[in-house]
């Protein structure tokens, strides 16, 4: 068929073939927003091992770094680990930029529409960008001390980088902005794909976006609380800061 | 109880006073300057805005101007923004909205002068550019009967077929509002449909050419405002999933 279109006319001849590009670069978008979604909601539920107890938290530390594996700790792990979600996250802004409004007009075009609009997943949108570009600062900088400072993880090592170091205020941007990230992404991607449509798209999507909401009040629920824990520890421990935390008796070795 | 039946037991009631603001400009008109009108007029029993348009005209002000001829949602002329959502006029019952409404030319088409704007124009560009026909090599014989065709599939063609090109989803598109090249949900859910139609031959890679960039299918920011203001409620949003899934496949496994 192409051909003979081809043939038709001088015109379809000057015609330019589209790119495989932009598809990849849909997919490409897709699939790290995913990656890092489950990772998110992976990490926060690990770093909230501190509200069970401090032992809880130093042995999920421990089996990071590979102790359960090699019989000792490699913080290594943890740089790697750091290293490879950067660069999956420097992959997902490359790809995502061009949906960013790339001017001023189009910018504020798209805040007149969502506010005369009301409507509420194209507000949501608006989230994502804002809170995508707040998390070019934030995530870069965690990410980047993750990488360089992998062994500073434990029970008072993250409260001291919490409270003496001066990170919660980062931490709790980032958490928010993470947080809000992550799930309105999920939604937009299940819509985006098609996933879990089922018989009534209308109904199903009713359904996720209630999934959504419980999921980002769950998160930022459990991600505040094991922060203040984090603080509190870190207030305690701020005569002491760099001294590692030992294990209870009968904690985990 | 349904908007309907509510918009006619109001006739039980006093009847309601409602206010009706209009956005008014006509650029045929030298120096007419856009300014809000604001109309009085005593809400009738089942009144639809496209009646207290027609009220509005006829006795208040013979110069305004709008569009309709169907007034039963089926010609998509009388499209507007009420309220700052995209929808028809004549499908929308003033019983259902606070008695102070706003009323404004659908975005981006080409305005003829206050509600009215010239969807036409823009909608032969947008079938022009996607070719919106069947293309076949098949001689066309007119005594021979036609391929039959599965049930569910010609009431899933006619589904998608049911598009008035109203504007509707254009309008309520955040993405189109950015980038006017974007060709909305009226585009892909025409290629979903000739798609889906045997008599066509095109295959994914002849509608790859067509809406495999970011003009198409890949510009598509899944905000759903089209899904959600569609008036003839065509399923958009799974039609854009799922051609997005298609054109994707298409587009990996290109060699470019």
């Amino acid at each position: 068929m192409k051909h003979d279109r081809l043939h038709k006319s001088v015109d379809a001849y000057l015609k330019l073939h589209n790119s495989s590009t932009p598809a990849r670069l849909d997919f490409v978008q897709s699939v790290t927003g995913f990656i890092l979604a489950l990772f998110i909601m992976g990490h926060i539920l690990f770093e909230a091992t501190i509200l069970i107890s401090k032992d809880a938290m130093y042995a999920m530390t421990r089996f990071f770094e590979g102790y359960y594996f090699f019989g000792e700790t490699y913080p290594g792990i943890i740089s790697f680990l750091a290293a490879a979600i950067f660069i999956i996250l420097i992959v997902h802004t490359l790809a995502a930029l061009r949906k960013f409004p790339s001017n001023y007009r189009q910018y504020s075009i798209f805040r007149k529409h969502s506010a005369e609009f009301r409507h509420n997943d194209t507000t949501l949108w608006l989230w994502q960008v804002i809170t995508g570009f707040m998390m070019f600062f934030l995530a870069s900088v965690h990410l980047y001390m993750m990488m360089t400072n992998p062994g500073d993880i434990g029970p008072f090592a993250s409260a001291d980088r919490i409270v003496s170091g001066w990170m919660w205020p980062l931490y709790l941007v980032l958490l928010i902005s993470v947080v809000l990230h992550t799930f309105i992404g999920l939604y937009r991607l299940a819509l985006k794909w098609g996933w879990f449509e089922g018989k009534k798209p209308k109904e199903s999507r009713k359904v996720m976006k209630k999934i959504m909401i419980a999921a980002i009040v769950f998160y930022i629920g459990i991600g505040l609380a094991a922060l203040g824990a984090y603080i509190v520890i870190g207030i305690e421990h701020s005569d002491k800061v760099g001294a590692r935390y030992h294990p209870t008796e009968g904690g985990q070795q | 109880m349904n908007a309907l039946t509510k918009g006619l037991m109001m006739k039980d009631k006093a009847a309601r006073k409602i206010k009706i603001n209009i956005l008014r400009f006509d650029p045929n008109i030298p120096n007419d300057r856009p300014r809000i009108d604001m109309f009085e007029l005593e809400e009738a029993p089942g009144m639809t805005l496209f009646i207290a348009l027609n009220d509005i005209r006829e006795h208040h002000d013979a110069s305004l101007k709008f569009d309709f001829v169907c007034r039963a949602g089926i010609c998509g002329s009388c499209s507007m923004l009420i309220n700052g959502r995209p929808g028809l006029a004549c499908r929308t019952l003033t019983s259902t909205m606070e008695p102070e409404i706003m009323l404004a030319p659908l975005p981006l088409f080409e305005l003829i002068g206050d509600l009215s704007v010239y969807t036409g124009n823009w909608m032969r560009g947008l079938n022009e550019r996607l070719e919106t026909w069947i293309h076949t090599q098949e001689e066309v014989d007119v005594e021979r009967l036609e391929e039959r065709m599965e049930p569910e599939l010609a009431e899933e063609i006619y589904e998608l077929d049911r598009c008035i090109e109203c504007g509707c989803c254009v309008a309520g598109c955040g993405t189109i509002q950015m980038r006017e090249e974007f060709v909305g949900a009226v585009g892909l859910n025409k290629i979903a449909r000739y798609r889906l139609d045997p008599r066509d031959k095109r295959d994914d890679d002849d509608y790859y050419e067509l809406v495999g960039d970011e003009d198409g299918v890949f510009g598509c920011m899944t905000l759903l405002g089209c899904e959600d203001v569609c008036p003839k409620e065509l399923p958009l949003q799974s039609k854009i999933a799922y051609l997005r899934r298609k054109m994707v496949e298409v587009g990996l496994n290109k060699k470019d």
